[in-house]
């Protein structure tokens, strides 16, 4: 397992990581999630001792590693573009760390041999980077990276270049692949889905901060704040308030609402602007008194129910009552 | 380059007249002069050119441009590769300044070098303490020595460094990450990556090297049989014994290493292009 504590690391006057304090379990899949220039290559390059944090500790499975190089962390790096050493075939690239180590010559190819055939190289030995395609290149990367029997694979944007297809592919293996081999792996994304879609604990950074961290229903379902909210998964802007578009409630008259509920918090009218039906989810984008945007989701069965079409006015309300305003601290977004 | 060949259309008037100019000039300037040193040398067969390059003081000539070479080659390798990681890698303040500096061979005029070597390693220079405790420097081989490395330090950095600043540090960090130290990073990573640059730096380095005249004439006794090199085999043939057809001879074998490594370049080049 991995624990950063305090982890403080600046670039000139520029704060690249605040007082980031993370710890991740062993074994676990955890994702660190957050906007271009948050700080997540940062953090994932301390961890792996490729960049020196000003102030704070690493601790990779119990020993501090703070202050040891890269090559004696006992990690595994992906990078996002690849890093293959183009001099050296597929064979070379992924027996690299073992050569350095030394092992016996038919040890090594063994391994190389069953790594390949785990990523879907089998047969590529052979090769040079150049003739691989970019997601062949990627797991080739990795097949390298766990070579070496890491304690930690660390990931950064992995699939990054990747286009889309083949990114959910390829990240749809990688989960497979560590329900496989366990080994406790850290995953930089700034893809949402993707952190959901893979991960058992995502941690959401801003500006060089975690704003959250946990599993990933408990972001989507209770996010600390705004920020988090907004980037995991689509929300609507209700008044002051963001919700989930799922979690809107449609009617045509106020009457369907309980006295409790509407004592609670008033469904406000709305202009149906259009409805777009998506299987069993029906989204309505809707247009509120105040001339602002929002969609809803509702189910295919409310849909029936109301018969919307465009122009209609109905009043919409968000399922479950708000927390107090003062529960979300400003933040801008 | 299929663009070009899909685009070939009957050459126009004006680039023909061009294209001549520049066949003329390159003939006139580099061909007629080279056809006539080979034309003098080898006009009464081979025989007197095997001669006149076997005589005791052509073949310590030979022997010295090669030493020279020997010398400045590995030297400026090592040093080369060193600057270039700096000026690539580094953090530090005179990094614009070390840039310059190692133009500097570039720019000045080997006269001015040799000219620089005697102020500084001569009888009356600053490490001319030397000279008392026997150690000859101007006027012997580490003068010579000392002016062909200065005329040829920029080649290896110059050729190394856009290799190294292209290739970025990536596979280094990944190497790190695999367990490779600096040493190994090196060896496994950073220098089959410049491999070509560096060759190609050494190849330019030993053609300069073996052609180098201004500033090695200005450090040398000019002894024949003890320091002279080919360069000064030539001019002294010609200049000092009015023996031409020495000078002609002493040339050619000159051109000979000179087309060797040149030759060599071109190989590699091609070998380069295949993989
Ligand atoms: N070597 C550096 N010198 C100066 N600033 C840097 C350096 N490396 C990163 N930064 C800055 O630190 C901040 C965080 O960078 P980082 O690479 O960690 O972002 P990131 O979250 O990985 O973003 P992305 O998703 O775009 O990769 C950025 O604002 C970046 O400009
Ligand atoms: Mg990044």
């Amino acid at each position: 397992m991995i624990d950063v504590t305090d982890a403080r690391k600046y670039y000139g006057d520029f704060t690249a990581l605040d007082d980031v304090s993370l710890s991740i379990p062993a074994g676990s899949l955890t994702a660190l999630l957050g906007p271009s220039g948050s700080g997540k290559s940062t953090l994932l390059r301390s961890i792996a001792g490729l960049e020196t944090l000003d102030a704070g500790r690493v601790v990779i499975s119990g020993d501090d590693v703070t202050d040891v190089p890269p090559q004696k962390r006992g990690i595994g790096f992906v990078f996002q573009h690849y890093a293959a050493f183009k001099h050296m075939t597929v064979r070379d690239n992924v027996a690299f760390g073992l050569t350095i180590r030394k092992r016996p010559k038919n040890e090594i190819n063994r391994k190389v041999d069953e790594l390949l055939e785990i990523v879907g190289l089998g047969g590529l030995q052979k090769r040079y980077p150049a003739q691989l395609s970019g997601g062949q290149r990627q797991r080739m990367a990795l097949a390298r990276a766990l070579a070496v029997d890491p304690q930690v694979l660390l990931l950064d944007e992995p699939f990054g270049a990747l286009d889309a297809k083949v990114r959910a592919d390829l990240r749809q293996w990688l989960r497979r692949l560590h329900d496989e081999v366990h080994v406790t792996t850290v995953l930089v994304t700034h893809d949402q889905e993707e952190a959901l879609d893979v991960a058992d604990q995502i941690a959401v950074l801003n500006k060089g901060r975690i704003e959250q961290i946990g599993a990933p229903e408990d972001l989507y379902e209770r996010p600390v704040n705004d920020f988090v909210m907004s980037f995991l998964g689509s929300v609507a802007k209700i008044g002051p308030h963001l919700v989930r578009p799922h979690d809107l409630r449609l009617e045509r008259a106020l009457e369907r609402w309980s006295p409790e509920e509407r004592a609670e918090m008033e469904p406000s009218k709305a202009t149906v602007g259009r409805v777009v039906r998506l299987g069993f989810e029906v989204r309505v984008d809707l247009l509120d008194e105040a001339g602002e945007r929002l969609s809803a989701e509702i189910t295919r069965r409310d849909d029936e129910r109301l018969a919307l079409k465009a122009g209609d006015v109905v009043y919409v309300r968000p399922v479950r009552a708000l927390p107090p305003e003062e529960a979300f601290p400003a933040l801008a977004m | 380059m299929t663009s070009t060949t899909q685009k070939r259309q009957k050459p126009s008037a004006g680039t023909l007249i061009l294209r001549t100019i520049a066949l003329v000039y390159l003939f006139v300037l580099l061909a007629v002069p080279i056809g006539l040193i080979l034309y003098r040398t080898f006009a009464n067969g081979i025989g007197p050119f095997i001669d006149s390059i076997t005589t005791p003081a052509a073949i310590s000539a030979f022997n010295l441009s090669l030493l020279l070479v020997a010398i400045a080659v590995p030297l400026n390798v090592v040093f080369g590769v060193i600057t270039s990681l700096a000026l690539v890698r580094g953090r530090f303040p005179g990094r614009k300044l070390l840039q310059a500096v190692v133009d500097l061979p570039f720019a000045v005029s080997p006269i001015v070098v040799g000219v620089a070597l005697i102020l500084l390693w001569g009888r009356d220079g600053w490490f001319g303490g030397l000279e008392t405790l026997g150690i000859k420097v101007i006027y012997g081989i580490p003068g010579m020595a000392l002016a062909t490395i200065f005329v040829t330090l920029p080649f290896v950095v110059r050729e190394v460094e856009p290799v190294l600043r292209e290739i970025g540090n990536d596979q280094e960090q990944a190497a790190a990450t695999l367990g490779a130290n600096p040493w190994q990073t090196f060896w496994r990573i950073t220098l089959p990556s410049i491999r070509w640059g560096l060759t190609y730096g050494i190849v330019l380095t030993v053609a300069r090297a073996l052609g180098e005249f201004g500033a090695v004439i200005m450090v040398s006794s000019g002894f024949p049989g003890v320091s002279q090199t080919l360069t000064l085999l030539v001019h002294a043939r010609y200049i000092d014994d009015h023996n031409t057809y020495g000078a002609y001879a002493a040339a050619t074998l000159l051109m000979g290493l000179a087309m060797l490594t040149l030759l060599l370049m071109t190989l590699l080049d091609r070998k380069r292009s295949h993989s």
